[in-house]
């Protein structure tokens, strides 16, 4: 598999780390109700078939954060961005 | 010598002797082990798989299913090997697999007797029961009766590589399609890889007899390699299977660098691994001849068409001194006008159809060849083929021959367009699964994707290069292809002869013939999925290449469902067998991963440090000394010294991160369960992290440097994962902080020395005037500080061995010269190098945490840290930690063990069941973490998780070892064997 990194440009899989579905949020941990969005956030995650946005995190490259959306039924990489914010990235 | 006087594409000049079963013999560079054996007559060449019946060489390529050999010999030894496609070379060796006692005899061919159990299905019937007959006769039967060659017992001598390619424009296979789009996409400018499996590139072209732009195929496929090989944007790589697509436009590609050769060239890999990233890819992979399915289809002399007409056009080899033809197809018919033309006597050609084109009818005339429209093989006699008979009609003629040339049509090389799940579709007219669904970027040109004239291929390799090179953004050239002939490859749909006398094999290679596959169906294993299982049709190392076709038509016949309603089972990588070594490369033995070493590590070899794996590091377990027994006499020495002396062991193999920015403070205290922002600076602390679910993830001291400027440390373990973590905090979770992270783990080796005479050691190398007083550097203090004449250097004053201890932090390539040093200032102290073993002594007589603690499923209470725990701040993990579950007084928590008995030993592992209870799950409270034979106490100790542990000082359990066998009486302590108050490192 082949991500486009948008530091690095089209990197091999390998260099990159895995940590799954970018939706989730954590919660605010003031919030009532903390406890059950804390449970939600940590373990709950659909499985969809279809396009998905993941976080992959470039360790062999230049340690960003990537929001990469990938087809879950064919591997299809069809964009990535920095998961951080673009006004962070640009400061 | 069925040598032909002339031609072929072989090297007269240079003769290569071989053997075959011991025998010698000669063929000639250019060759193949399989035409050079042909050459010399050989025609029986192995026995079958399960009734050791005597089989010959049916094809000239990669899908040999009959002629596979034990290549070369000793550690080389290679099982498998197919003749067709291993090039000949001087001293080659080979040997017939699956024969007792010789080829020519066979005792086990008996199995043909006992066929009847054999059939489809028999591992599921014939051996169902008693189970207890499995290993004494079953199991040792299947596997005298049933084997496929020997694996070489010794370790592989050769080295393989890996290897990563670039390209535009990847076109797989080099016959006339594929030369076409990659002189089209190259003359466009694209980067081209033109990989192909064989030595000679140019496919049909060499084993066939076609004119192109007036020259022979030959020359013209020679001539287009030439002008690729001038261009400075192609690779052509020949002996290169490419054998999988993956992802994102990569390709696995198999180069046999050395196969070729007696034995690798110095410094030569003998294959390479190719991972090929290719923008754009064309499938030019040709297609295979079918057989018909006849009784007796199996005797040696009996032969795909096409194979014929390449032995004698590629190799100058006539297979049969007098042959036969028997096909389906127009394209049968030309080979054997070409076998006619290289000389062997064609005795008859029959043809399943009754109509036959009138220019066929009257080329064979001319050549005096017999016409059976009409006619099929109905049997076959000899032990290597002699005769056959041809039904027509109600008439049969009898025919002596010794050759018997078969073609049921052609089956295109789907197989990689199928490596993203695409299914074949059927073609009626060709009778052919064609391609379906392509993977991204792959396109698909002549034979492969059922284009099987000449002209076509020409044609369609061009607009595949034109369209390539289009996509990758250049401009393709005008149409130039060469004049060829659009022949007529016209085939009348035909699988099996029904009736026909003795077994009809549809897989050769794991024995199934058409009446296994009538039995799968029978017994109602139909769907083309259970047909493979239960007769396991396809299923040997050729994977069904000149079988999975027939075999599903014959079901489909049975069925009456149609082919294209059958469906084919699809394929998977590789398309031809991988080795495993090359899959490996050179990650094998000591080289199986990196290894780290520390800076210190040829200083501690020097020493004669023993070393041990931890992790990726290459650590000093231990330093024996002359006169030590054993390990632990070692070990037992080092931790005296250093709580009666000092000593030194070299941390730099903890993960290291320099934090800086405003926000450092509060990102810290984010992070970790305790507060970091109100750290003086100057100052450490140790701190403990958790995951977001509430466990543990990693503890370390953190210093902080400056305002805005804290150094972290990590378990070794560790470093990657926390690293990773932080980085992901501050990138997602917090952007809004602003904090710079660097990983310092290389740039800084870092030497711990520890002992009640460590500050005079210190002293020793600081450089004049640097004052490392209690006062100055009281415990937890540090110091940014100039040590061995002006080299920066970070002291902590911090301990994991509970006594006066220091860590000296130096850039990395000092990191030897300061462990000299050491020893140099240290001499008059007995100083001692210690290693991880009395580290870990240490740590257990302190109760100090460690990687067997910190197991992934603890919490900071479970580890007696809970206290740590600020209320004050939310951090990461501080929700979840507070679930009952994860505070349930009833979970297992840190404390002590020694044993009752102080002779006893302790085992890390054993498990805490009640004293005159039963040992059972039901009455596990818990388990030893790590144990420690303690030099200063004078016998074992450990540390273990155990239900309500702090509570319990006291109690006596038992500590259970039902694996290595052991039960030992344990009192439950404190975690803390040694100087709880902590008076020895405030020294």
């Amino acid at each position: 598999m082949r991500i486009p990194c948008p530091y690095c440009g089209p990197r091999d899989s390998s260099e990159f780390s895995y940590l799954g579905d970018a939706a989730p949020t954590r919660p605010d941990p003031a919030a009532p109700g903390a406890e059950d969005a804390f449970f939600d956030y940590v373990y709950l995650r659909d499985n969809p078939a279809g396009p998905l946005e993941e976080l992959w995190f470039h360790a062999s490259g230049c340690r960003q954060w990537l929001k990469v959306l990938r087809d879950t039924r064919t591997h299809l990489i069809s964009g990535a961005v920095f998961a951080r914010p673009k006004a962070e990235v640009a400061r | 010598m069925s040598r032909l006087a002339t031609g072929g594409l072989i090297d007269r000049s240079r003769p290569l002797a071989f053997t075959f079963d011991g025998r010698r013999y000669t063929g000639f560079a250019g060759d193949t082990l399989a035409s050079a054996l042909l050459a010399n007559d050989v025609k029986l060449v192995g026995r079958s798989f399960k009734y050791h019946r005597p089989r010959g060489i049916v094809s000239a390529g990669p899908e040999e299913p009959n002629a596979l050999v034990e290549l070369r010999s000793g550690a080389r030894r290679e099982p498998n090997s197919r003749a067709t496609v291993t090039e000949l070379y001087e001293g080659l060796e080979a040997t017939s697999q699956n024969r007792w006692p010789s080829l020519d005899l066979d005792i086990l061919s008996v199995n043909r007797l006992v066929a009847p159990f054999l059939g489809a299905g028999f591992y599921y019937k014939t051996f169902m029961w008693p189970s207890s007959f499995w290993e004494k006769l079953y199991e040792p039967f299947i596997r005298r009766a049933a084997g496929l060659g020997r694996a070489a017992e010794g370790d592989d001598p050769d080295h393989y590589e890996k290897a990563n390619a670039f390209c535009d424009v990847l076109v797989i296979g080099a016959g006339p399609a594929g030369l076409m789009a990659a002189k089209t996409a190259a003359l466009a400018g694209a980067r081209v890889i033109l990989a192909d499996e064989d030595a000679l590139p140019g496919g049909r072209l060499n084993a066939e007899t076609h004119e192109i732009d007036g020259a022979p195929g030959h020359a013209f496929a020679a001539a287009t390699i030439a002008e690729l090989g001038a261009l400075p944007n192609v690779r052509i790589m020949t002996r290169t299977s490419v054998f999988g697509v993956y992802d994102g436009g990569t390709y696995g590609a198999l180069e046999r660098v050395s196969d070729h050769l007696r034995e690798p060239l110095p410094f030569q890999p003998r294959q390479r691994l190719w991972r090929i990233v290719a923008r754009r890819a064309v499938l030019a992979a040709g297609a295979i001849e079918r057989p018909i399915v006849f009784g007796g289809n199996d005797r040696p002399g009996v032969m795909a068409a096409g194979a014929v007409e390449t032995y004698a056009n590629r190799y100058g080899v006539a297979a049969a001194k007098r042959l036969a033809v028997f096909a389906n197809n127009d394209g049968a018919w030309r080979s054997a006008f070409a076998a006619r033309a290289a000389g062997i006597e064609v005795a008859a050609i029959a043809d399943v159809r009754p109509t036959i084109a009138p220019a066929l009818l009257e080329r064979a005339k001319a050549l005096g060849i017999r016409v059976i429209a009409g006619g099929v093989v109905a049997g076959t006699a000899g032990k290597t083929l002699a005769r056959i008979d041809i039904a027509s009609g109600s008439r049969t003629d009898r025919i002596a021959v010794d050759g018997l040339a078969v073609s049921g049509g052609w089956s295109p090389n789907v197989h990689l367009t199928c490596h993203h799940g695409g299914r074949p579709v059927w073609r009626e007219d060709i009778a052919a699964f064609v391609p379906g669904a392509l993977p991204p970027g792959l396109s698909v040109a002549g034979a492969a994707g059922g284009t099987f004239s000449l002209a076509g291929a020409f044609r369609e390799g061009f607009e595949a290069g034109a369209a390539a090179a289009r996509d990758t953004g250049f401009a393709a050239p005008a149409l130039d292809a060469p004049r060829a002939e659009d022949e007529s490859v016209a085939l009348a749909a035909f699988w099996h002869v029904a009736g026909s006398r003795g077994p009809a094999f549809v897989d050769p290679q794991n024995d199934v013939t058409a009446k296994d596959v009538a039995i799968a169906h029978k017994e109602g294993f139909r769907s083309v999925e259970l047909l493979k299982r239960y007769t396991t049709l396809g299923m040997a190392t050729d994977q069904g290449k000149t079988s999975n076709v027939t075999g599903l038509a014959i079901m489909a016949e049975l069925t009456g469902a149609g082919i294209e309603a059958t469906g084919t089972t699809i394929f998977r990588p590789p398309f031809t067998p991988v080795a495993i070594g090359a899959l490996a490369g050179h990650h094998r033995g000591t080289e199986f991963r990196p290894v780290r070493l520390t800076p210190t590590h040829g200083w501690a070899d020097e020493q004669g440090a023993v070393f041990i794996e931890t992790g990726a590091w290459l650590r000093a377990q231990y330093f024996p000394r002359a006169g030590e027994s054993d390990w632990l006499e070692s070990v037992n020495r080092e931790v005296k010294a250093v709580r009666s002396g000092v000593g030194m062991i070299d941390v730099s193999t903890f993960g290291k991160i320099d934090l800086q920015g405003p926000d450092a403070g509060v990102f810290l205290d984010r992070v970790y369960i305790n507060t970091f922002s109100t750290l003086a600076i100057s100052k450490a602390r140790y701190g403990v992290m958790l995951r977001e679910d509430g466990m543990v993830m990693d503890d370390g001291t953190t210093a902080r440097l400056g305002e805005q400027h804290y150094v972290m440390t990590t378990t070794t373990a560790n470093a990657a994962k926390v690293f990773q973590h932080l980085e992901f905090c501050l990138q997602v979770l917090w952007p809004e902080l602003d904090v710079q992270l660097a990983s310092i783990s290389e740039q800084w080796a870092q030497i711990a020395i520890a002992g009640p005479r460590a500050r005079e050691v210190l002293v020793g190398v600081v450089d004049p005037g640097t004052d490392v007083s209690d006062s100055a550097l009281p415990f937890m203090g540090v110091a940014e500080a100039r040590v061995l004449g002006g080299v920066k250097a970070r002291i902590f004053r911090v301990s994991f061995s509970g006594e006066l201890g220091y860590e000296i932090a130096v850039p990395a390539r000092r990191g030897e010269d300061l462990a000299r040093a050491l020893m140099a200032a240290g001499a008059p102290f007995d100083i001692t190098p210690y290693g991880v073993e009395a580290l870990g002594v240490m740590r257990i007589e302190k109760g100090h945490v460690s990687g067997n603690e910190l197991s992934g499923q603890t919490t900071a209470g479970d580890l007696g840290l809970g206290r740590m725990a600020s209320t004050k701040k939310d951090y990461v993990g501080r929700i979840m930690a507070a679930r009952p579950g994860l505070t349930d007084p009833e979970r297992p928590s840190l404390a002590g063990f020694r044993p009752v008995n102080p002779a006893e030993r302790l085992r890390a592992g054993a498990h805490f069941v009640p004293v005159g209870g039963p040992a059972d799950a039901a009455h596990d409270q818990g388990y030893m973490t790590s144990v420690a034979y303690s030099p200063n106490l004078g016998h074992w100790i450990g540390l273990g998780l155990i239900r309500r542990g702090q509570e319990r000082i006291g109690e006596k359990v038992r500590a259970h070892d039902p694996v290595r066998g052991g039960d030992v009486e344990v009192e439950i302590c404190a975690p803390c064997f040694l100087d709880p108050k902590g008076e020895r490192l405030r020294g």
